[in-house]
């Protein structure tokens, strides 16, 4: 990216400055060289973002930021619904509330070492993973229905995990205000045979290991000691949240006349929040969700039925599930007022900082646990979001590595088998249906994510509590 | 007037897909192709099954989207993939019949569902020598 065209706020923010057309600045976050590297796409979007009415505060682009569709990957802006603000199909995009789910398993890695294989291939073969793999379970209209509005809930009262699992979700597993009937017949279609898969591209369950504590006292707080086993899942609202994307992008697309809004890019699509429109698709999206948390909560049960017949001492409890593709009413302070923002998030994880009263009380003292997803071969990480995130980017933290290669360039540079031995060879065992599929998730295409996630605490986006090493790895 | 052709194009997270065609029936049909080896090889696929889809829009990158949209549905809802497209137009509306059979995960080794069509990048035109030219990045 040309530095030339920001404003250097400090060592971790860069500013586009307002000019004609923007409506606020844009901030993002990252140290020089970071920047650099960044993608001039990420800026051309950001700016787009700022032409978008009813915004409050900057825009924000967190440190993992790369060029997506409509909004950067890593992009967060919020908007008021009564200064004519507006809700995006774009701004959320197709996989709606893809998310992290971190569970505890209370075992050691010398627990596990020796079973590891065979438990891998015992989740491989339960949870459907990759292209054209289906869920066992089928729901009727009705079922579907009561699963868009009762989220993880409704997965919980079919038998699917315990209450306590709701304890550690994001509003506690299910969002209110979800409308089934604003869900298309086809997104539903789309859905039937999907529930409790996984999924394929950037999508994985893995079991990890807890390699470094760099918060002992927020790590006891969450559960977590060196050599922890834990388990990471990895995805979103299947082929129903990309209906819902499809169906919504295209209506909000083509009424953008009929509302005034001149879109610098369609993928913008957008509709005022208080308009009819507006108001289907937050229903919608909020039903597309609970799609998630459903399926993130179905596959929980999958993975502890398979850890049940190979480790029966293992407990697998929540350390926590949160979403990074959503769009949420929050209450946040704006230059000394405190109001009620719909806060989008690309690619960005919502990292409520110590106090904030979202937080279950066990939770409350420390902040919310900030799920980091990286790659196959470098590891994840668990952040803690701070107090000072609520005026560095609304309390907002990044999502993940980010990728640093396309997919085209990955699968000529790297070959699948390669990728699946060299991993081995350091102990980490991978399943995957697709070779190409490996080798476009090759670790050497994301960016290293120690980088992002130090430039992520040095902003006070976030603070590092643990860094996670994969052991096994379920592909799609 | 050249051959139709395709290529997937750099994007950081997802993929383009770009085609070029003598006639916009056969960039739509090279787009389709396209579409198929984001998934596989799309010389792998047999034709086995056909199905015919529908598509209006008010212009032609809005008609691309669509037609990208409805193959991308019916490879979920139906497990299918494709290897074969035949598109007729009539204006801004779009008939096609499209051939192929349901995944199967040995033999084609898919790599990735497709999630959907974005309008980033999007664009058909046609150029002063006649012929026609699309792009579109699907998210992966």
């Amino acid at each position: 990216m040309d530095l030339n065209r920001l404003e250097r706020i400090d060592e971790y923010r860069w500013q586009i400055p307002v000019d004609g057309p923007m409506n606020v600045p844009g901030v993002i976050f990252g140290d020089q060289e970071q920047i650099l590297q960044m993608d001039d796409k990420v800026y051309e979007q950001l700016r787009n973002v700022t032409l978008l009415p009813g915004l409050v505060g900057p825009v924000y682009a967190m440190p993992d930021a790369h060029w997506g569709y409509g909004f950067p990957i890593g992009g967060v802006a919020a908007f008021d619904a009564e200064a004519d603000g507006v809700v995006s199909a774009g701004g959320v995009g197709f996989d709606i509330s893809c998310g992290v789910r971190t569970l505890h398993t209370k075992l050691t890695t010398a627990q596990l070492e020796p079973v590891k294989s065979e438990l891998a291939d015992a989740l491989y073969a339960d949870i459907p993973v990759g292209v054209g793999s289906e869920g066992a379970i089928r729901l009727s209209n009705a079922q579907m229905d009561a699963m868009l509005c009762g989220g993880a809930r409704w997965a919980v009262e079919q038998g699917y995990g315990v209450s306590e699992d709701l304890d550690r979700t994001e509003e506690r597993g299910c969002i209110a205000d979800a409308k089934p009937e604003a869900v298309s017949d086809r997104a539903k279609k789309r859905q039937r045979r999907e529930m409790g898969t996984l999924g394929s591209g950037n999508h994985y369950l893995e079991i990890q290991r807890v390699a470094e504590v760099f918060d002992v006292a927020i790590a006891a707080a969450y559960g977590l000691t060196a050599d922890d086993i834990v388990v990471s899942i990895h995805c979103g609202s299947r082929g129903l949240g990309h209906q819902i994307g499809t169906d919504y992008l295209r209506e909000m697309a083509l009424a953008a006349g009929e509302f005034g809004l001149e879109l610098p890019d369609r993928e913008l699509a957008c509709a005022p929040i208080l308009s009819t429109l507006g108001q289907r698709y937050l229903g919608a999206m909020r039903a597309g969700m609970n799609c998630a948390l459903a399926n993130r909560q179905i596959i929980t049960h999958l993975t502890r039925q398979a850890f049940e017949r190979l480790l029966p001492d293992a407990r697998l409890t929540m350390l926590y599930d949160v979403s990074h593709n959503i769009c949420k009413v929050e209450r946040h302070v704006i230059e000394g007022e405190e109001k009620e923002l719909y806060v989008h998030r690309k690619g960005a994880t919502r990292a409520f900082g110590p106090g904030s009263p979202d937080l279950e009380p066990g939770l409350r003292s420390v902040g919310q646990p900030v799920l980091i997803g990286g790659s196959m071969g470098t590891g994840s990480y668990v952040l803690a979001g701070t107090v000072e995130s609520e005026t560095a980017a609304l309390s907002s933290a990044c999502h993940g590595a980010g990728r640093s290669m396309s997919r085209r360039q990955a699968r000529r540079q790297f070959h699948g088998r390669q990728i699946v031995d060299g991993l081995a060879d350091r102990g980490i065992v991978i399943r995957s249906p697709s070779s190409r599929g490996v080798a476009e998730e090759a670790p050497l295409a994301y960016k290293d994510v120690n980088r992002v996630v130090d430039i992520a605490e040095r902003a006070h986006l976030s603070r590092k509590v643990a860094r996670l090493e994969p052991v096994v790895c379920i592909k799609g | 007037m050249q051959n139709p052709s395709w290529s997937h194009i750099e994007h950081d997270a997802d993929i383009g897909l770009r085609a070029r065609a003598p006639s916009r029936e056969s960039l739509f049909e090279a787009m389709g192709e396209a579409l198929t080896a984001v998934v596989t090889d799309p010389a792998s696929v047999r034709l086995e099954r056909q199905l015919d889809i529908h598509c209006e829009a008010p212009d032609d990158a809005l008609l691309l989207v669509d037609w990208l949209n409805a193959l991308i549905y019916e490879m979920a809802t139906r497990r299918m993939i494709f290897g074969s497209w035949r598109v007729k137009f009539d204006g801004h509306k779009l008939d096609a019949r499209v051939e192929g059979e349901t995944v199967d995960r040995a033999r084609h080794r898919p790599v990735v569902e497709i999630k959907g069509a974005t309008y980033t990048a999007l664009s058909v035109e046609q150029d002063s020598s006649g012929n026609w030219q699309a792009q579109c990045v699907v998210d992966v």
